[in-house]
């Protein structure tokens, strides 16, 4: 069993022994992690740069962080401020990049398939964080990572993922990945909200919480992203939450050892009751956190295992 | 001034017929056409067995002259259309300036008569501007040579003004061609809503947003009286609506591009932006349907929807990626696929590629009868080949098929009797 993908475009691409390898890893740097010396030199002397077209905080500094430890020198490019607003186009700003020789390219794009697209133009390892509504497939591996540690298995468990499916691309990741691992994945929000032919996703729809979340055991909320959004799907943020937000009493219909899980950011209030978010007991938010930059670095050192073996190999020009 | 086609296999859609013979031209028009003993001419030419059928009509071509020339020049559309075995190309106004006046109408006319090596014929858009607000000035228009009139993708959202623009076509019997898409519901959409998208990210419209914009239209027809020619119908269902509204004996008719007839929705594949096209690529149901549709005459036209896009509006994410495909070389081949699947008899995919175009814009080509002007296509519907996209005469080779192998070779294209394509062109 090896790792030989050579970009982390999607988690379409991956087989589950990919997924377990990458998560085996993981686990060994989500150790390394709590050490006092959190380091390791798995990508040393090679470059990585983080190309954001979008804004984010958290997963850009998630990456950062798991370069920086596994000894990468990485930049980072705001590309909102940069060269697109001088006309580059997306194609010509990769080229201009691919040319300063980095290893490791991270993208986060608004655009469905824009990271698949740069992929086919570069010759270093590219890495999606995350484009449009299609998949963001690190999101989906940390998530696994720490479902597997908190239940103790990634295979047969009832997971509930809830809220705005339809411009969640965390969503297309989960369930592909969830799907792979042979879970069972309950889709639950508003019919608005639910991306048309989600039925034939290998999934189960549902339009309410008290039903759609009997015998979860894993409980994932969605961001609202009113940002993508063009108005219209649901009629107030009030009534979403009556409805959808998730709650102490809507959670009793779960499993007694749900787990609730948010990618962040949240809008507490909206979709997750502030208090049930910050109850260590159930919520493992944080640690969903902390598992992301343990599976960035495994992420980035397997696919810069493979970078090294093709460049010894001599197909690297 | 004569010219003699002997040996060849005659493709009449007209009578729906498929028979050995010769064709006799004489001063660009079609003199006669038989099976026995061939008369004498001034030229003869030995199909050796190939087809021999009347030039393709193809209804809903983009030039992008006056504009974009660097797309597409008449030039340069003119020769991939006598390559393509297209005859007549009836050319929308979606130009920049749109044509909307009988001034840039004479400017059309002109470059294209200059320039093309086929007949242009042109459309003209029903509203000023294109924005859907004060209709052109249909008569004029119609003097200046507009075959119909349309706003093509930008859809008429004003009931009103459609329908004024539609009562005053309808007094100077002029063809309206429609967009069947909702314009709410389509708004931002790049494919079609199902599973793929879904899976995709893509933003999506339902199919249903064809059947409903259909639907308005037929009110406004029913209202009217006008003639009506949807560009594209794509949708299984919308199918019912247009045979209700043929049934009830309005004067409808209804096209489709090759390829919502030969490529579904999955060819977009991962993100390739050769196969964005408006409306989007449908569902596998929807292209049987289709197809189902064109052999029986349900839908009347099959056009190519030629629309050239330079390589870097299609070097771009999906969502940013400018829609649409260059058809006029590719029609032919691409169409032959449903004759050589056995979905269709090659005489009746000829009533679809020329001879109900022709009808519906009141062309006199399109037919092989004697009289009919000598616009004539030889080809040998067999020979194979694989695409190589740069091989193309448009200035723009965004097309879907590159690569895809294909069946059915142009050996010659005759406009008005002049040979404008082929080894002695």
């Amino acid at each position: 069993m090896t790792f030989r993908a050579r970009h982390l475009l999607g988690i379409e691409d991956l087989s589950p022994d990919d997924i377990r390898i990458i998560l085996d890893l993981a686990d060994q740097y989500a150790d390394l992690n709590r050490r006092p010396r959190k380091h390791s030199d798995a990508l040393a002397g090679m470059t990585q740069i983080n190309m954001f077209f979008e804004n984010s905080t958290r997963t850009q500094s998630s990456f950062e962080l798991a370069g920086k430890r596994l000894g990468a020198d990485v930049m980072n490019m705001a590309m909102q401020a940069s060269s697109i607003k001088k006309g580059e186009t997306l194609i010509d700003t990769a080229l201009t990049l691919n040319a300063m020789r980095p290893d490791l390219l991270v993208v986060r794009h608004p655009h469905s398939g824009a990271v698949n697209l740069l992929a086919e133009k570069v010759t270093c390892a590219v890495l999606n964080a995350g484009d449009g509504r299609h998949e963001h497939p690190t999101q989906a591996l940390l998530d696994a990572l720490t479902i597997r540690r908190a239940k103790g298995r990634l295979h047969r468990l009832t997971v509930a993922i809830c809220g705005d499916i339809a411009h969640s691309r965390v969503a297309r990741s989960n369930i592909l990945l969830l799907g792979k691992m042979e879970n069972r994945v309950r889709l639950i929000g508003p019919p608005t909200l639910i991306p048309t032919g989600a039925a034939d996703l290998g999934v189960e729809v549902c339009d309410d919480m008290a039903e759609g979340l009997k015998g979860a055991d894993v409980v994932m909320m969605l961001r609202l992203q009113k940002e993508r959004m063009d108005g219209g799907f649901i009629p107030s943020e009030r009534e979403y939450y009556h409805r959808y937000g998730l709650d102490a009493a809507k959670l009793a219909h779960a499993r007694d050892d749900a787990i609730v899980m948010h990618p962040g950011p949240m809008n507490r209030g909206v979709e997750i009751d502030g208090t049930l978010a910050d109850d260590i007991n159930r919520s493992v938010i944080q640690e969903q956190v902390e598992m992301g930059v343990a599976v960035r670095m495994a992420a980035m050192d397997l696919l810069a295992r493979t970078l090294r073996a093709e460049r010894e190999g001599g197909t690297y020009a | 001034m004569s010219t003699l086609f002997t040996q060849a296999r005659l493709i009449d859609p007209e009578t729906g017929s498929e028979t050995p013979g010769w064709l006799l031209v004489r001063d660009g028009v079609i003199a006669a056409t038989g099976t026995g003993p061939a008369p004498d001419a001034n030229e003869t030419i030995d199909c050796a067995g190939h087809c021999l059928a009347p030039g393709i009509v193809d209804l809903g071509v983009k030039v992008c002259e006056p504009g974009e020339r660097h797309k597409e020049s008449f030039g340069s559309a003119g020769a991939a259309a006598a390559a393509g075995g297209v005859t007549t190309i009836v050319t929308r106004p979606d130009t920049a300036p749109v044509i909307d006046s009988p001034e840039v109408l004479e400017f059309v006319t002109r470059r294209g008569r200059e320039a093309s090596a086929v007949r242009i014929r042109p459309m003209a858009t029903l509203t000023k501007g294109r924005e859907g607000r004060e209709m052109v000035e249909i008569g004029f228009l119609q003097d200046a040579g507009a075959v119909a009139f349309t706003d093509d993708a930008r859809v008429v959202e004003n009931t009103k003004v459609l329908s004024r623009a539609m009562t005053y076509a309808r007094s100077l019997d002029a063809l309206i061609v429609g967009h069947p898409q909702d314009p709410g519901l389509s708004a931002g959409a790049v494919a079609t809503s199902g599973r793929f998208a879904s899976l995709k990210g893509l933003p999506a419209v339902s199919p249903l947003a064809e059947r409903m914009a259909f639907d308005r239209d037929m009110a406004l027809v029913e209202m009217t009286g006008v003639k009506y020619h949807a560009d594209q119908i794509t949708t299984a269902r919308a199918l019912p609506a247009l045979e209700r509204a043929k049934a009830n004996g309005h004067d409808v008719t209804a096209g489709i591009s090759i390829h919502h007839l030969t490529l579904n929705e999955l060819d977009v594949g991962d993100y390739r932006t050769f196969f964005k096209l408006r409306p989007p690529l449908r569902a596998e149901d929807d292209r049987v349907a289709l197809v189902e549709a064109v052999a029986s005459g349900l839908v009347d036209v099959v056009c190519s929807m030629h629309t050239p896009q330079d390589e870097e509006s299609k070097r771009l994410p999906f969502e940013e990626a400018a829609a649409g495909a260059v058809g006029l070389q590719t029609l032919l081949p691409a169409a032959l696929r449903l004759v050589h699947g056995g979905h269709i008899a090659l005489p009746v995919l000829w009533r679809a590629l020329s001879l109900n175009p022709a009808r519906r814009l009141g062309l006199e080509s399109g037919r092989l009868g004697t009289g009919a002007p000598a616009d004539l296509v030889l080809f040998d519907p067999d020979a194979p080949f694989v695409l190589d996209r740069f091989t193309l005469l448009s200035k723009s080779r965004n097309t879907p098929f590159d690569g895809a192998r294909l069946q059915g070779r142009v050996h010659g294209t005759w406009v008005g009797g002049h040979r404008v394509y082929g080894e002695e062109a």
